[in-house]
């Protein structure tokens, strides 16, 4: 990959929500890490899917980069401008160049908005086609690309169905010519006979259009569907990022492991026989990350050393980037998986001293 | 842009016949809502109370049989004996000789105004200052924030006192008068409505449809102009209904301890009221008739309020 191929760049972001207390005088008492330290590229003309599971900090990352959170540290450049210290006017004339689908079509569309109207904001405030005759052609176009009717102009959000509703929602960001599209569970929300139309569509238009996505979802199926380099994050980081198929072939980060071994296989005989790892425990509270590695408690090869004190970096390896202190040696068998029990943390600042219950594990929770 | 496909056009092309039927137009919202509000029978009496009490409050003084203030049957007043219903006075004489039904029209439209004006006082400085903090809190950040806490801190002072006490209060500074019930009532319902405008759009501001306008570049004043103002009308527009109901009984009991209109001429149900609580066994008429005016009409509002709520409410919606 040349420079003049990346599109997006993210070097260490992070968003922190600060956990206030106090009804005049508030003060802060902690800090939520849905976003610590990513990095990431997206190549131009390509898809990114980020998968991971609720809570991890994945939509917060997607809101990040569009500057629609403000990231507390780390950089985002966009075809080469820095966005985190643009100016809020040229910020918003940035915007045209970038635009998100949302996860829910029916609240991101304001129910008192009909469809022209939805499709006319963006053109007025961007100030693109002059007339409104221009304008109506620009909108024409945009409904043929996303396959809705023109009757649809005149009608409102809550007289279409689902996945015609999305169809609105990716309107609504196509109708400005975008070069990167930030899909948050753009099909999560709808019947699985619409998501594959969905999904569809959001293909034929990155052909058509040479469109850019990140696509933030948690169903596994679709992601590999669509993108072509697949970052997995847990507790608001990247634990290991893979061009499409390998990660599903290859998985080397002991968590994604355990999210592929959930995915079931279409043939009975190897789904009797294939190795299914279940996760102990809940994801840990993002305001008291885990130290070192953050899926140190949960994880079946952790080992004593390293693990719970050095956070890993992702290093590649092959083709892959990996965070784990050991994914040569899991990846070899030379490491085996032990049992893990969950562990109960609360959020630092919360009564007394953070501690650790200890329940116990389901036999058969590993392995 | 065109990547249909011949096949692909040819389905919408059926699919646009098919769907352009006879309602060519969408159906917006506020359609909707009145459509929901003509089905509630609730709706049908409240509106038909109101059709006739505004009938009444407009166009009955017009046609009142005697003036309000004319002590014209003063001779056939005895002590704890008025001349009751009969033919030339429909509901009877009052206690100084004055023809009680032209007094319960004129008196209808008093009413009307009182409610409507301190209505419009509580409505207008309420959602002003609910307006400016919910945006405030809602989009402007941390000094946003900030406005909205000083905003909403004044807003408690004035919700901590009871309603009837700050009104009485208001009325003793200003001195007795129309005007000054206008004001007590309509002071007293401000909290209220700044503390529900500011609610909901602080809800609609946290919506997504905010985040994709921000992310389309819309400037944050035209986001809260255009869609979270408008999506957060529907339950103050419910409480400005129901406020009617509860600012025309507030106005009568100003009125009921003197503190309202003093101006004999323009009679009002309140005064009306509290004058006749000294002939209550002798002729309890002139207490039932302006007790019963004021409990149908302010009944009136709530069943249209409540209505409106419901047809208004968007978990109820099919």
């Amino acid at each position: 990959m040349t420079e003049s191929d990346i599109l997006v760049e993210v070097r260490d972001l992070k968003v922190h929500f600060p956990i206030k207390r106090g009804v005049i005088f508030d003060r802060t008492v902690g800090h939520v890490k849905a976003v610590d330290g990513v990095d990431l590229r997206i190549a131009r003309g390509k898809t990114y899917g980020l998968v991971g599971e609720s809570g991890c900090g994945k939509s917060t990352l997607g809101r990040a980069l569009l500057q629609l959170t403000p990231p507390t540290s780390g950089e985002v450049s966009f075809d080469g401008v820095e966005l985190t210290t643009l100016p809020a006017g040229r910020l918003r004339t940035m915007r045209r160049r970038m635009q998100m689908i949302f996860q829910d079509p029916m609240s991101s569309l304001d129910p008192r908005q009909n469809v022209e109207s939805i499709l006319t904001e963006g053109l007025q405030t961007h100030g693109i086609g002059g007339s409104r005759d221009e304008r109506r052609k620009i909108i024409g176009e945009t409904l043929d690309a996303v396959g809705l009717p023109r009757w649809a102009l005149s009608r409102y959000p809550h007289e279409f169905s689902g996945g015609q509703r999305q169809r609105i929602g990716i309107a609504r960001a196509l109708v400005l010519g975008p070069e990167l599209i930030v899909a948050d569970e753009p099909v999560s929300a709808l019947d699985v006979s619409i998501q594959a139309q969905v999904v569809n569509l959001l293909d034929e238009l990155q052909d058509s259009l040479g469109l850019t996505y990140l696509v933030i979802a948690h169903d596994l199926a679709v992601v590999r569907h669509i993108s072509d380099t697949i970052g997995v994050m847990y507790l608001g980081a990247l634990v290991e990022e893979a061009p499409g198929d390998r990660l599903y072939t290859e998985p080397l980060h002991p968590y994604t492991r355990a999210l592929m071994s959930a995915v079931p296989v279409p043939d009975p005989d190897v789904e009797d026989r294939r190795e299914r790892i279940l996760l102990a425990g809940d994801l840990p509270s993002p305001a008291n990350p885990p130290s070192g590695c953050r899926f140190h408690t949960r994880c079946p090869w952790a080992q004593p050393t390293r693990c719970a004190d050095e956070r890993p970096v992702l290093r590649e390896i092959g083709a892959s980037r990996v965070a784990c202190h050991w994914a040569e040696q899991i990846a070899t068998g030379e490491l085996r998986p032990h049992k893990v029990s969950a562990q109960i943390t609360r959020p630092a600042g919360e009564g007394e001293e953070p501690h650790v219950v200890s329940a116990p594990s389901e036999p058969g929770s590993y392995v | 842009m065109t990547i249909t496909t011949g096949k692909k056009k040819e389905k919408i092309d059926r699919l646009s016949e098919l769907a352009a039927r006879d309602d060519e137009r969408g159906v917006s919202l506020w359609k909707e809502a009145f459509r929901r509000l003509r089905r509630n029978p609730a709706a049908i009496v409240g509106a038909v109370i109101l059709g006739l009490f505004l009938l009444v409050a407009v166009l009955g003084p017009f046609f009142v049989p005697y003036a309000p203030d004319a002590q014209l049957w003063k001779g056939e007043i005895r002590l704890g004996d008025f001349p009751g219903p009969r033919a030339e006075n429909w509901f009877g004489v009052d206690h100084i000789g004055r023809d009680e039904f032209s007094r319960m029209i004129v008196g209808a439209r008093q009413t009307l105004l009182v409610g409507v004006v301190s209505t419009l006082i509580g409505l207008a400085v309420g959602s002003l200052i609910g307006g400016v903090a919910g945006a405030a809190a809602g989009l402007g950040g941390r000094w946003g924030r900030a406005v909205d806490n000083v905003l909403m801190r004044f807003i408690d002072m004035l919700l901590a006192m009871p309603s009837l006490l700050l009104a009485i209060s208001i009325a003793a500074l200003l001195g007795a008068g129309l005007t000054t019930v206008m004001i007590a009532v309509g002071v007293v319902s401000v909290p209220v409505f700044a503390r529900l405008l500011r609610g909901s759009m602080i809800s609609q501001a946290n919506s997504d449809y905010v985040l994709a306008a921000v992310s389309l570049g819309v400037k944050k004043p035209k986001i809260a102009l255009t869609h979270v103002v408008p999506n957060s009308l529907a339950p103050v527009i419910v409480q400005a209904t129901l406020t009617l109901a509860t600012a025309i009984i507030e106005a009568a009991a100003l009125s009921f301890l003197g503190l309202g209109n003093n101006d004999a001429s323009i009679p009002e149900w309140g005064v009306m009221l509290a004058d006749a609580q000294q002939y209550l066994d002798s002729a309890p008429r002139l207490a039932v008739l302006p007790a019963l005016a004021i409990i149908v009409t302010a009944l009136g509002f709530t069943l249209l309020g409540e209505a409106m709520r419901e047809a208004l409410d968007p978990k109820l919606r099919k």
